[in-house]
């Protein structure tokens, strides 16, 4: 088998898995939706005001939805036994967590993505500002799904799971959360968004690069 | 030499060898601490810009550099400990830990009272700001994941990895300050220029640097000790200990 077979079998496969497990993918869109339409209530209908928090807003709620998923990643896996037969497999497990990862990305990042500028439209943002927000997201989430892996892998098993995958997570999300929303709030002020979206796709490729081996380091140590 | 080195890679050896070590470290740390303060406070001219309140500066820069520094050492131990599977490796990580974002919550807060009368507010969002704060975080996570995991090497070895991770996170607090242009002002002291500031106040501020330095190890071993003992609490060496038996 070829790299890109076994690549192409863990996504279908894990896809297949969130198919028949629609209600929590739907969660957490729901999830992203409800948080973001929380911040006018608490803050004020002021339009003005609105625009200008808008890209901070649907980034931290992107970055607290992807948070809330990461469980999903491994820990069904792991409950099962599945993620030692992965480990055991002749293919690299770099290889099976890149796929999951990819999977992840597609269930619970991509819906993020293309429901942003809804959202973005009730905060009164711009045309040019909806299309840059969706870029910012689309080079963003596959980060933060990336990122995110590893403090699942770190966490697996671990007591108290949940909530120390925020902690390890969210400090580690923080350059993506300023490029991201720093991108749209940049074209928002007309300087213009190509400095911040290419520092995000610098750092896309670098996470692409290195948190699959991390994380499959991670999973080695817990699965010993 | 190697051998004497490898010696002292075993908690059991280490364990007196540190013992030894922790007073002079200690004593140390007290002498630089009293010879930096003193200068810091009475012998440092006032500054022509920010008046009495710029003397912070002996505590908040010194513990800044260690609270990254240290994290560069914990993430050093962490990895020897996660590649040659020595134990003593990690639980100096571990050990460090603490003492790291102590210094990290030292220098957010020495940073905050310095702010109040420099900018006129407690907190900016400027980028080293938030840097620090975001290394507080890190130490808090990697503290929180080794307390989860009760089992000894498997929290050494993820407390490695987060360890290892988060020290992607030391050159961008570092070079944050080339990367935004914020309130914040530029680096105190820089090795290329000749620093801008009077003789004695580097001096009084090397010497508080000194002063943390010492306290970080004499602290450090003695945690590291703690450590041993309470992991290797079942072997032979720890059990025939004086201080163990009595």
């Amino acid at each position: 088998m070829n790299a890109f077979s076994v690549l192409s079998a863990v996504v279908q496969r894990d896809l297949l898995v969130a198919l028949r497990r629609k209600s929590e993918v739907l969660t957490t869109l729901f999830f992203f939706v409800i948080v973001v339409s929380l911040f006018p209530l608490g803050i004020g209908p002021e339009m003005d005001l609105l625009r200008k928090i808008a890209p901070g807003v649907l980034w931290v709620a992107a970055l607290l939805a992807t948070m809330l998923s990461l469980n999903r990643l491994f820990a069904a896996d792991h409950a099962d036994g599945t993620l030692e037969q992965m480990a055991l497999a002749p293919v690299p497990l770099g290889l099976l967590v890149t796929g999951k990862v990819v999977a992840h990305w597609l269930v619970s990042g991509l819906p993020l993505v293309l429901i942003a500028p809804l959202l973005g439209l009730q905060f009164d943002l711009a045309p040019r500002a909806l299309t840059v927000l969706m870029i910012s997201l689309l080079l963003g989430t596959p980060l933060l799904s990336l990122i995110g892996a590893i403090g699942a892998a770190l966490t697996l098993g671990v007591r108290g799971g949940g909530v120390l995958v925020s902690l390890l997570t969210l400090p580690l999300y923080i350059p993506a959360l300023i490029f991201g929303a720093g991108a749209v709030e940049a074209d928002i002020s007309g300087l213009g968004a190509a400095g911040h979206l290419s520092l995000l796709a610098a750092l896309l490729a670098l996470a692409a690069f290195f948190a699959p081996w991390a994380t499959t380091a991670a999973l080695r140590i817990a699965l010993e | 030499m190697r051998m004497l080195t490898w010696k002292y890679a075993s908690p059991q050896y280490f364990y007196p060898l540190a013992g030894k070590m922790i007073p002079w470290f200690a004593a140390l740390a007290v002498l630089f601490g009293v010879s930096g303060l003193w200068l810091g406070f009475f012998v440092a001219p006032t500054d022509a810009q920010q008046g009495e309140g710029y003397r912070i500066i002996f505590i908040h820069v010194g513990a800044s550099w260690m609270s990254m520094f240290i994290y560069l050492v914990m993430a050093f131990w962490a990895s020897i400990g996660l590649s040659f599977n020595t134990r003593l490796s990690s639980m100096m990580a571990s050990a460090l830990a603490p003492t790291g974002a102590m210094f990290a919550f030292l220098s957010l807060w020495t940073g905050a009272l310095w702010g109040k009368p420099m900018w006129g507010t407690w907190w900016v969002w400027d980028a080293r700001l938030t840097s620090e704060l975001i290394l507080l975080f890190l130490y808090l996570g990697f503290i929180a994941l080794q307390a989860a995991i009760d089992e000894p090497r498997r929290a050494d070895k993820a407390g490695a990895i987060l360890a290892l991770v988060g020290v992607v996170n030391v050159p961008i607090i570092y070079f944050s300050v080339k990367w935004w242009n914020t309130l914040h002002q530029g680096a105190s002291v820089s090795l290329t220029q000749a620093p801008s500031m009077a003789k004695t106040m580097l001096l009084g501020m090397l010497m508080m640097a000194l002063c943390f330095w010492m306290y970080s190890i004499a602290v450090a071993l003695a945690r590291v000790r703690a450590i041993m003992l309470e992991r290797e609490r079942n072997s032979e060496w720890v059990t025939q200990l004086k201080e163990v038996q009595s």
